[in-house]
């Protein structure tokens, strides 16, 4: 982590601003300058495309509410009307609503590369727990927004989660009343959790703000998981990583763009275009896809409040996921074993995604139980037993050696790129 | 001060403890108006008055569904057998063991009363459906049956009664004890 080049103000309004608010030598130095790991390959691009995703709920969701209004008379036709009759308002709402997909899409990628090549491991637990601190108020920002439209899916949809509190024994029908303001889901339900839909986004970007920090305290985790010890090992993230993160995020886009300009109702569900009625459920009840999973792991106990219990802790153990796994080696690329249960994880996340689709009856409920058994077993058991039994793969000594040793030499392109990159700093 | 031993306590701890004191007292008091705020206000409280319904036009074997306080209101009209149904079992077998009896008034056996909200997490159950010929929760899959007792399901508990009157034999008053 040597090769911090420190900012020189050149104009001089910048030299005094400079002395004032070192502010563009703080962005130098997080941004320009700061090496990153010269062999990250597009796994790592997602956090950029997060930061990107995050930018656009935002403004197309400010944009937004000049239109909608939060009433439960209101809401429904006021976002048809934002629909037909507001220039753009389409299009809109459409980056609005599939944003939220490409954005939990974004997220689980940016998950399944950390545990992957072990970015968890310290001296990263505070980097990775914060992550999952965005991860749940993603998650809780998400089932808000769904609310809004006042469908009969955002309605019910409220009302499932809701009544999840209800399980809590003793006060949990009180903390429910609570959290409607009624004795139903109504009227100020949505007006509330329309204040805390456009409030959580902010605290995102604040909790953010510490992710990157701890980030660039601890430096990027990379592919061989083995730290960066020569200024050999890294290049300046401008222009390298930038270059990397821009091209895949035009990639990203033009899935974002087919999403929205050719199945902008695909990840929806046709019963949200239907209004809100207290007095019918639709007769089968999904949350958004990116829910399906802990939808899943809910349903496949037979227990309430134990079903409850089990959603909550499926997410909650990631955070504990530093002390679970005791391996010195963070990659799975030099760990034969743990690379095979991480990907029985993938299948397992994704077996448990469909299920949740499914209705709760027959062999979709013993699925379930034996995925959801497993999802806890990868956490609790295997990951602390593999950090014992596995034999792991020698280690190249240096990020430099893993890159360059595999050609048999110095990769004439990459040598000119760390000459560059070395002439810079 | 510095020679003042710490098992003693001064003044100036007296005086941090007691300004320490006030001053979660005064962030709790700030923070109960917050936090009470999102309790069911005055226009809804008073909207949840008890309401009359005249039972006449239901036919045996008839579910009608009726709002009080936003919550739906089942009101079923039971037939000889589904009255039968639901006192043959034993019901110290049952998940959440309570008699039939104890779910209607007395001498109003075929008048069964319910809220119409799932247990489990919420959902309007579909009346004359499932194994039971009671109810049927579409969105988890629990099972109640003619007395609205939770028979198979997640659900934990029997469908709630509602606090309710016959103010006649024909009409009864829901809200009201």
């Amino acid at each position: 982590m040597s090769a911090h080049s420190t900012y020189q103000p050149r104009s001089p309004f910048m030299k005094w601003l400079e002395a004032r608010l070192p502010i563009a030598g703080l962005i130098h130095s997080s941004f320009v300058a700061y090496p990153t790991p010269r062999n990250l390959n597009y796994w790592w691009t997602f956090g950029g495309i997060l930061s990107f995703m995050l930018a656009v709920q935002i403004v197309t969701g400010i944009v937004l509410v000049m239109h909608y209004t939060p009433h439960a008379d209101l809401a429904f036709s006021s976002v048809e009307q934002i629909m037909r009759d507001v220039n753009y308002g389409w299009l809109l709402r459409y980056l609005h609503s599939n944003g939220a997909s490409m954005f939990f899409i974004a997220v689980y990628v940016h998950i399944f590369r950390g545990l992957y090549y072990g970015s968890y491991k310290a001296p990263r637990e505070v980097l990775w727990i914060l992550g999952v601190i965005i991860y749940l108020l993603m998650m809780a920002t998400g089932f808000l927004g769904y609310t809004l439209p006042w469908g009969q899916m955002s309605f019910w949809g409220a009302t499932v989660i809701t009544n999840f509190f209800s399980a809590i024994p003793g006060v949990g029908e009180s903390i429910v009343t609570w959290l409607w303001g009624g004795y139903a889901v109504g009227n100020p339900t949505l007006q509330r959790f329309f204040s805390l839909h456009y409030l959580l986004p902010f605290v995102i970007a604040g909790v953010v703000v510490l992710h990157i920090w701890a980030l660039h305290v601890v430096g990027q985790n990379n592919p061989t998981g083995v730290e960066p010890k020569s200024s050999q090992d890294t290049v300046p993230f401008t222009p390298y990583a930038t270059a990397k993160d821009a091209f895949m995020l035009v990639v990203f886009c033009i899935v974002y763009a087919w999403f929205v300009f050719y199945v902008p109702n695909y990840l929806g569900h046709a019963d949200n275009y239907i209004e809100a009625n207290p007095g019918v459920t639709p007769s089968h009840i999904v949350p958004e896809w990116y829910y399906l999973p802990f939808y899943a792991i809910l349903r496949a106990i037979p227990n309430k409040l134990l079903g409850v219990i089990a959603l909550f802790a499926s997410i909650l153990i990631l955070a504990f996921l530093p002390w679970l796994d005791t391996s010195r080696v963070r990659s799975a690329a030099y760990r034969p074993l743990y690379r095979q249960f991480f990907w029985v994880f993938v299948a397992v996340c994704l077996g448990l995604g469909w299920l949740g689709s499914k209705p709760a009856e027959g062999g979709y409920v013993i699925a379930a139980r034996i995925l959801t058994a497993w999802y806890f077993i990868h956490f609790l058991i295997i990951m602390p037993l593999l950090g014992l039994i596995e034999k792991p793969k020698p280690l190249p000594n240096s990020i430099s050696e893993a890159v360059l040793g595999k050609s048999g030499g110095a990769h004439p392109s990459f040598a000119a790129a760390t000459a560059a990159s070395e002439k810079r700093s | 001060m510095t020679t003042m031993s710490s098992a003693e306590p001064t003044r100036r701890d007296f005086l941090y403890i007691a300004t320490g004191a006030v001053a979660a007292v005064g962030a709790a008091a700030a923070a109960w108006p917050l936090i009470n705020q999102m309790n069911p206000d005055a226009s809804t409280v008073a909207a949840g008055a008890p309401v009359e319904v005249d039972l006449a036009p239901i036919a045996e074997g008839q579910v009608i569904k009726v709002f009080w306080r936003s919550k739906p209101i089942f009101i079923m009209h039971r037939t000889k057998k589904e009255i039968e149904e639901a006192r043959r079992v034993d019901p110290a077998t049952l998940p959440d063991p309570q008699p039939d009896q104890a779910r209607v008034k007395e001498g109003y056996d075929q008048w069964l009363v319910l809220i119409g909200i799932c247990t489990h997490l919420g959902c309007i159950p579909l009346a004359h459906q499932g194994e039971y010929d009671g109810f049927f929760c579409p969105c988890h899959g629990s099972q109640y049956d003619t007395s609205g007792r939770i028979r198979r399901g997640p659900a934990p508990t029997n469908l709630a009664i509602p606090p309710y009157q016959f103010v006649s034999d024909t009409k009864i008053r829901i809200g009201a004890a």
